[in-house]
């Protein structure tokens, strides 16, 4: 199995360990990971596309043709760029009057948007691709965690450029939790945004930590050991929203925060230094105990 | 006679084609609109703002144009998509705020935060550019220090950054090119 793998912003530029999670993991899987030499920024629906939508379109369509010039599907670990890249290769795939405009452009760099492959989340990857059943079989370290499951928004939104699960009883990622031998908890507004998309987080921080915390509340009233999200945004939000959560509320929670990539390669027996676990803000020593 | 005490709207006092022009631009379902509030009941950010889709949408389809474009509230939507969902008409409330956003834009309402996190995309390909402290810990995780991303390879950004000209996007967010940036 062999996918392009798609950077962004978030993760190789804030928060590395989740790069080095998904690289490790992948290697435990037997997945090969292309990199997509030259990539940009997706560009964020709630930035740029939320200010031109014609330059995140093309900036998009630049970006795919990376991905196509390597003849496999891309693949993902934030929801934002999946979001915008799943999208645009949809629009891109069906509208021809789009795809003449943003070839017109890319023919410039010696580029073409051809729709040649398809564009994955790695939680899609693990679920569609590979299967929970294969996936049991990897698992080395059965995890004993009471999981927080934030599924966040643009994994699963707009349903009709997505894949058609469920966009308010969606079970595919407790599913991943629970063959790892955790247990997914249910707790109030589970399917809520963790407040730092939309442009949000970089204008009205207040708003941003003031979700967060209704989540973290939620989360720590039923009990859960940490929040495991398939977003490095969303990530960042719950990780290094809880020092901004301090600051305005002066409420500490203390909840870990693991992207679903670090939860499973701590299923697969991985050690925590290659999963990137000790980058985070809040510490995740009191997973790793109970482990 | 005693004056009725009441706000007046003069409808030819309002923009007539606004909600033409916001469905030309991306809210192509605007119009079909019955204000049921399903929209507003179900967004997270209006459960502690003042943001309320359902009279955003009211309003632009009225022709309060300026008063809608130029309203900070605009840009307290996550897009987080649940009224999109939800939406008993399939208005798309989502899309209608995204191309409200880009009328504001393109009328000078853009607010100095998105300048700045555009300006960075704009400069580096990045919205959000790497730093010291990451570079450092790239190389304690193993990593290249230098992501394979435009931030490596000089002439991806130079690709960028002409698509980004091309599509006037610097002009639009005031990127000042003699400056490098903001």
């Amino acid at each position: 199995m062999k996918y392009a793998f798609f950077l962004g912003c978030i993760m190789p530029n804030r928060y590395p360990g989740l790069e080095a999670a998904m690289r490790n993991v992948t290697g435990a899987l037997g997945i090969k990971l292309l990199d997509m030499e030259g990539a940009s920024c997706c560009p964020p629906p709630g930035v740029v596309k939320s200010f031109h939508k014609p330059t995140w379109l093309a900036i998009a369509a630049r970006n795919l043709t990376l991905a196509e010039a390597l003849n496999v599907d891309a693949t993902t670990l934030c929801s934002g760029c999946y979001g915008t890249l799943k999208e645009a290769n949809m629009i891109l795939k069906e509208d021809n009057a789009m795809r003449e405009k943003a070839n017109k452009i890319l023919h410039e760099y010696g580029k073409e948007f051809h729709g040649t492959i398809n564009v994955k989340h790695f939680v899609e990857v693990l679920y569609d691709d590979i299967g929970i059943e294969k996936l049991r079989d990897f698992v080395k370290r059965p995890l004993n965690l009471k999981v927080a499951v934030h599924y966040g928004c643009h994994l699963l939104k707009p349903t009709r450029y997505r894949t058609g699960k469920s966009s308010e009883r969606p079970k595919f990622l407790d599913e991943l939790v629970e063959v790892l031998g955790a247990k997914s908890i249910p707790y109030r507004d589970k399917m809520m945004c963790c407040g730092a998309g939309g442009g949000v987080r970089s204008t009205s921080r207040d708003v941003s930590a003031d979700m967060t915390k209704e989540k973290l509340e939620n989360v720590k009233n039923a009990g859960g050991d940490c929040i495991v999200t398939p977003c490095a945004f969303c990530h960042l939000q719950f990780d290094i929203g809880q020092i901004e959560v301090e600051k305005q509320f002066g409420v500490k929670y203390n909840i870990p925060t693991l992207h679903y990539v670090q939860l499973l390669g701590l299923a697969l027996g991985l050690e925590p230094q290659k999963l990137g676990l000790y980058g985070n803000v809040i510490p995740v020593d009191p997973i790793l105990k109970k482990l | 006679m005693a004056k009725p005490q009441r706000n007046i709207i003069r409808l030819d006092e309002l923009d007539m084609d606004f909600a033409e022009a916001v469905a030309k631009a991306g809210g192509e379902k605007i119009n079909l609109c019955i204000q049921c509030g399903t929209c507003t009941a179900s967004c997270p950010s209006g459960r502690r703002t003042a943001f309320r889709t359902r009279q955003l949408i009211r309003r632009a389809m009225l022709g309060f144009r300026d008063e809608v474009l130029s309203d900070k509230d605009l840009w307290l939507c996550t897009t987080c998509f649940t009224c999109l969902e939800r939406c008993p008409r399939g208005v798309d409330p989502t899309d209608v705020i995204l191309a409200l956003r880009n009328m504001a834009v393109d009328a000078g309402y853009m607010l100095d935060q998105h300048k700045r996190v555009s300006g960075y995309f704009v400069k580096y390909g990045h919205a959000v550019p790497i730093n010291e402290e990451t570079r450092k810990r790239r190389v304690g995780l193993g990593l290249s220090e230098i992501p394979p991303t435009t931030h490596k390879h000089k002439k991806a950004l130079d690709e960028v950054q002409g698509i980004v000209k091309k599509m006037g996007f610097d002009k639009l967010i005031g990127f000042k090119w003699e400056e490098g940036g903001k």
